[in-house]
């Protein structure tokens, strides 16, 4: 198969412009007419779904959650990036675009992420004219702060709950379509599989969780915005529910799943602390503005810390070894997920990790609270301020920027972090691979689409922070709703696709049989624990650190785990009834698969690049040593029952010069 | 810790529930849910039925937890969602009751598991502002002040959950309908169609069947991300000014 990725022609700068304007269009009497299935009601597929129905299509939503507010879309914490130069900090479309591609390391498409950074402008107008309240400084304007990887200040926020606020945006402008009847909302509703009739991407079967019947809903394109894959590793900062099914049940149907092993560590998370931990929370990245990363550099002093005989703030300035601003002191504490989640592991593998696990360090705000604490005397007029005064005015700074992720962190440890240092370690975040789509957002798959982190466009092997919010709600807005027209255009003659055409019949005996199966199977074990199993092979085999050995024998165990799950796992209930464990039991079984074809990917690309490190593949001082020469490619995959087929999509930089990313 | 725990188990929103007591070993580290979890492997080891509850973030901010704990919906911490909740705030040797969220609005789907599509549909009817994609002017060019910004933040920030119903003996929705009315009416952009907002949204919650308001707080005292009941204050007098001034009746 040869991938065609329909990048228009023309400069770079003028791709979208000019290609938006000769795009074919559907007219509003025969939108009325055309129908899309909306799956997913996160970022994208919200912001999708609504703008469809506002352009006249008719459109049907599914979400597996009772609301479709609850997409974990929801939980996104730090921000949004929007190349706006609101601060007059030198930022432009240009610079968020390099930005990113470097911050992708090398891996993304260059006409689709310079159009991601063209639209996120237009994403920050709609944000505000829908009522996000963003925060703002005296004046009434926006205000912004940074994020890793960058040096302007370009990310857009409402204290740490940015995702829960732009999503209520997405969600209010569904709703309202919702209330017109332009929108049929399918809630408790889960996709299970998609059907295709005569080559292209017809409808899908749900299952309604409720009452548990399988449904047949039919539409002339099909639309995933189901979100990533990071759960495949058991333990992540994804919400519980949060799976693969739909990209997966669409690879095995012949789309094709496009960089796999690119997955996001993210460098400050709770660390793990009991072996009955069900998930890890973030910390959002935007506490690295003003916190401190830092361990011990005596051996002495990280044993005290773990016996308890001394406190974080016991240890003298010098001998603390902030080695993100020692390794690099051009970007410090605010280099890229990627990085800063390696420089972690690796001080804590020298032995110098804080806690009794020995996987953790510090994230320190001592020195922002003196400094914000210092400022706000001045600004209050208050001359030579004695340190209490400093400390309460720096706490309070602190407070209106972080108070909810603080609040959160004490919860959740006990530990108050305004009194003393967070602790934090790598967790998985993010799967920048997903499915493979063309600048349209059209799978191999005519009329399948895929919207969000579900697919695996902009981001390459690494994405910025405040960047997934920016790529949902662009996909969503701003591309979907023109790029879908070039599909349904030659569509206007299609009837309303039939749902009892044998085709949906077939598929939903086969996804009846799948239920089924899983339900009658007379094992033991329960299908939490397999989906634990799975992800410690993962991350001990396939997470922040990779090898060929390592993969190798990662492949066979996930195997063995997949046929010993399908011989002893244990689904209490039945088919027609609320069952959550049915739901978990098909959802851990795909993961089973994708797990496979992760490993696969990662075995494959012989280089280190991004979220993808490769032991083989590093510099002399640990950093990740990329091969331009032969990896610079999209890698494609199909599933092939168990043995991939790769297609690749190569790369090429026209408008960038590609260069070893430093961040020294 | 030796937990017993009393649980409402119903099959369905037709069938009758019933409390069931279940010992379980937990630990203090754990999360609520955890320990629930904990509770459902042993059940599903014994071939037994898991109980169903909704869950999801697990970080406090999607607004599925839906269970009182001894009395309280999302148990005895304030500001602090079941998910949030940890076991180092019980003792070894407790009892703990744990039901759904009760409200004839809210009818149970399955043991802890309530349907809360009613708040969804209380939202359709006008917790928006009604602006298509595309071609809004330059975010900048509608300045907030900062105050009117954060007062917005903190009303938006209802995740939803519906304790606010379950906290209240009438079953009202003043809370929830509330903080919409107020995160748009203290924007300039929600101004336009405020009246006709307040109008319908709270014409929706009566049709829902939630209960009338009479002044107890027990939402704003149970409340997870503690939303004020000054709020309601607002909203009702967006209402009374929108009922008196508009041509839309009040319904």
């Amino acid at each position: 198969m040869k991938l065609d990725a329909h990048i228009p022609p023309g400069p770079l700068a003028e791709k979208w412009k000019q290609y938006r304007g000769t795009m074919k269009l559907v007219a509003p009497n025969n939108k009325r007419n055309l129908e899309i299935i909306v799956v997913g009601t996160g970022l994208a597929g919200a912001a999708g779904a609504a703008s469809l129905a506002e352009l006249g299509y008719k459109v049907k939503v599914f979400t597996f959650h009772d609301s479709p507010r609850r997409a974990h879309s929801i939980a996104a914490q730090g921000g949004i990036n929007a190349a706006k130069n609101y601060q007059n900090d030198g930022d432009s479309i240009y610079r968020l675009f390099y930005d990113t591609i470097k911050g992708g390391d090398y891996r993304s498409r260059e006409a689709n992420v310079y159009r991601l950074a063209e639209v996120s402008l237009n994403i920050i107008d709609q944000a505000v004219a829908q009522g996000v309240p963003f925060a703002r400084e005296y004046g009434g304007l926006l205000a912004n702060r940074s994020f890793g990887g960058v040096q302007v200040q370009r990310t857009f926020y409402a204290k740490g709950q940015t995702g829960q606020q732009l999503l209520l945006g997405a969600y209010q402008a569904l709703s309202r379509q919702i209330a017109t009847g332009q929108v049929e909302l399918h809630h408790r509703h889960e996709m299970l599989d998609l059907v295709i009739v005569d080559g292209k991407a017809r409808g899908i079967i749900a299952r309604n969780l409720i009452t548990g019947e399988l449904e047949r809903h039919a539409a002339h394109a099909v639309v995933l915005a189901t979100g990533g894959y990071g759960n495949i590793y058991y333990l992540s900062t994804n919400a519980m529910n949060s799976n693969v099914t739909a990209a997966w049940r669409a690879t095995r149907r012949g789309a094709l799943m496009a960089n796999p092993c690119f997955v996001q560590i993210h460098p400050t998370c709770i660390p793990v602390s009991g072996d009955y931990q069900s998930k890890l929370t973030l910390m959002s990245e935007s506490l690295r503005n003003d916190g401190r990363v830092w361990v011990p550099r005596k051996m002495e002093d990280v044993m005290a810390l773990r016996e308890g005989r001394i406190k974080p703030r016991d240890i003298p300035e010098e001998d603390r070894d902030y080695y993100l601003e020692r390794r690099y002191p051009a970007f410090g504490n605010l280099v890229p997920r990627d990085v800063a989640s390696r420089a972690a592991k690796a001080v804590c593998d020298e032995g110098r990790g804080v806690n009794a696990s020995g996987k953790a360090v510090f994230l320190d705000f001592a020195s922002a609270i003196e400094r914000y604490g210092k400022a706000e005397a001045h600004v209050q007029g208050i001359h030579n301020p004695d340190p209490a005064t400093i400390q309460k005015l720096g706490k309070a700074v602190i407070k209106a920027k972080y108070g909810n992720l603080f609040e959160m962190y004490e919860k959740i440890t006990g530990d108050n972090p305004y009194d003393t240092p967070m602790m934090i370690y790598p967790a998985v975040h993010y799967t920048m691979g997903g499915l493979w789509v063309d600048y349209n957002l059209q799978t191999t798959i005519p009329g399948l689409f895929a919207a969000g982190e579900c697919n695996f466009s902009d981001h390459g092997a690494n994405r910025l922070g405040a960047s997934a919010l920016m790529q949902g709600l662009a996909d969503g807005y701003f591309v979907l709703p023109y790029t879908i027209g070039q599909f349904l255009s030659d569509e206007i003659r299609t009837p309303k696709i039939d749902p009892n055409l044998p085709e949906f019949k077939q598929v939903e005996d086969e996804v009846r049989a799948r239920l089924e199966k899983l339900l009658n199977n007379q094992g033991s074990e329960s299908v939490e624990s397999f989906h634990r199993r799975l992800g410690k092979i993962m991350w001990d085999y396939a997470g922040m650190s990779r090898n060929a050995e390592g993969l190798d024998k990662a492949r066979k165990m996930v195997r063995e785990l997949r046929e010993e799950y399908h011989r002893e796992v244990y689904v209490p209930g039945s088919m027609n009834e609320f069952n959550p464990e049915l739901e978990k039991a098909q959802r851990v079984a795909d993961f089973m698969e994708m797990a496979e074809l992760l490993i696969v990917d990662a075995r494959h690309r012989n280089e280190s690049c991004g979220g993808h490190f490769r032991e083989e593949y590093q510099t002399a001082d640990g950093e990740a040593l990329r091969d331009d020469e032969n990896y610079a490619y999209v890698a494609a995959w199909s599933w092939n029952d168990g043995e991939p087929e790769l297609t690749k999509e190569p790369l090429t930089f026209e408008n960038i010069e590609v260069k070893t990313r430093s961040y020294k | 810790m030796k937990l017993t725990l009393k649980i409402w188990r119903q099959k369905n929103a037709n069938s009758k529930g019933q409390f069931e007591t279940y010992q379980v070993e937990a630990n203090s580290h754990m999360s609520f849910l955890e320990m629930l979890d904990v509770l459902n492997e042993n059940l599903i080891s014994q071939k037994k039925e898991p109980v169903a509850f909704d869950h999801d973030c697990r970080e406090g901010i999607c607004g599925a937890c839906s269970m009182v704990i001894n009395g309280h919906p999302h148990g005895p911490m304030q500001g602090t969602t079941t998910c949030q909740l940890h076991m180092r705030h019980f003792k070894d040797g407790d009892t703990i009751v744990i039901e759904p969220f009760r409200a004839k609005a809210f009818p149970v789907v399955k043991d802890l598991v309530v349907d809360r599509s009613a708040f969804d549909r209380v939202i359709q009817a006008g917790g928006f502002i009604s602006v298509n994609t595309g071609g809004p002017r330059d975010a900048n060019n509608i300045p907030v002040p900062k105050e009117d910004a954060e007062e917005a933040f903190n009303a938006a920030t209802c995740i939803g959950c519906g304790a606010c119903v379950a906290a209240c003996p009438n079953a009202s929705a003043m809370l929830f309908t509330s903080a919409k009315v107020a995160h748009l009416a203290k924007l300039p952009q929600g101004r336009v169609e405020a009246s006709r907002r307040v109008l319908r949204m709270v014409h929706q919650m009566d049709v829902e069947g939630f209960g009338r308001c009479s002044n107890i707080s027990a939402c704003e005292a149970e409340c997870p991300k503690e939303i004020s009941i000054t709020n309601i204050a607002l909203m009702n007098r967006e209402f009374f000014r929108a009922a008196f001034k508009s041509e839309e009746s009040p319904m």
